[in-house]
């Protein structure tokens, strides 16, 4: 049970350290997320299940703070990433950009209504 | 004295389990005390007949696993490209359709696609939820939808 | 072995603080605190395996919980001020 532990808890740790990795390797802020808050999130569930292997005591609360994490953290980075977005942050060349096509049909839109008014 | 829904016994259950996890003990005094407090909670909040579809636990239990093991493939197939020196990303915002249209199915699909990484929802339209995607295989919505959540989604209808 | 495993947690943290205060932008900063915010809840339920006290778990669990807010309230603010 301590072996399995310790082996999930360094799963945990190897992803801790791909985000790290990513967050600087990463050329622009939505790779970045994609490294950084994601890879993190099944980091610490690894490792809150590697503690909860080591002290089955603690179980439940650690089973309450893992679907927590599970909740919150993808509101947060979907909120960033829409917020990075509309305020126009750097990105690298995409290969394809299916938004900024609606932004356009959404302009061309206003543009033609304000014309018939 | 009404009947019971459905409804209010999943929500009791979820509160009773969030109950043990904070108290984080199995004592009858806990349990009991938890049994009370909940009956109390449901019984203020929760109404009888919901007008929208009815979710049901078994169906989000039944979803876990599918999503769990997305979340693992997905996590080790950023891993290996963050890690391979020529840092192979191609990165693309797609359009993809979906068919669910009750609120917390759309919750649960834009929170999963989100967590499964090498993928981020970036804007939901009733009809059509906008990608970020780190390495775009293919962009035609049909296919890219099928790459992207197609197994999950086919969870989610049964929630 | 325990010990090993919390000092590992260290150069994560120290790339995520290099990133905060790097970044570019005020994205990429906010990213990094997201990062971080997470980061520190597994690193609260090895201390307190470490400490064995589980007061530290509670700490965790509130931060689990209330975490994210900051996260997208500077969200906000990137995107259409107060």
């Amino acid at each position: 049970m301590e072996t399995l532990g310790y082996i999930l808890m360094s799963g945990g740790l190897f992803f801790f350290w791909v985000s790290g990795l990513g967050l600087i390797r990463m050329p622009d802020v939505f790779t970045r997320m994609h490294a950084g808050a994601k890879a993190t999130s099944l980091g610490s569930l690894l490792t809150l299940l590697g503690v909860a292997c080591l002290a089955p005591a603690w179980a439940p609360k650690l089973l309450i703070i893992a679907i927590f994490i599970l909740l919150t953290n993808p509101l947060s980075s979907s909120v960033l990433a829409r917020a990075a977005y509309r305020s126009g942050a750097q990105m690298v060349p995409l290969a394809c950009d299916a938004c900024a096509e609606r932004q356009a049909a959404l302009a061309a839109e206003t543009d033609s209504k304000e014309v018939a008014a | 004295m009404q009947r019971i829904s459905v409804n209010q016994m999943q929500w009791g259950a979820v509160l009773f389990v969030v109950w043990l996890g904070l108290t984080n003990s199995f004592h009858y005094q806990e349990i009991l005390a938890g049994i009370v407090i909940t009956t109390v909670i449901v019984w203020l909040t929760i109404p009888a007949e919901t007008t929208t579809r009815q979710w049901s636990v078994l169906g989000l239990l039944a979803y876990f696993p599918i999503f769990l093991k997305a979340l693992v493939l997905a996590n080790v197939d950023v891993a290996m490209r963050v890690l391979n020196p020529k840092l192979p990303i191609n990165p693309g915002i797609v359009r993809v359709p979906t068919q669910l249209t009750t609120p917390y199915q759309r919750l649960i699909l834009a929170n999963s696609i989100t967590l499964t990484p090498g993928t981020i929802t970036l804007e939901m339209e009733p009809e059509a939820v906008y990608i970020h995607w780190l390495a775009v295989e293919d962009a035609t919505p049909e296919q890219a939808g099928e790459i992207i959540k197609g197994e999950m989604e086919r969870g989610i209808m049964r929630i | 072995m325990l010990a090993v495993m919390i000092l590992l947690l260290v150069p994560p943290i120290l790339m995520i603080l290099w990133r905060f205060f790097q970044g570019p932008d005020a994205a990429n900063r906010i990213l990094a605190l997201d990062t971080l915010s997470i980061l520190v809840i597994a690193l609260l339920a090895l201390l307190s395996l470490w400490f064995q006290r589980s007061i530290y778990l509670d700490v965790a669990l509130i931060f689990a919980v209330v975490g994210f807010a900051g996260v997208i309230l500077f969200s906000r603010f990137l995107e259409k001020g107060v």
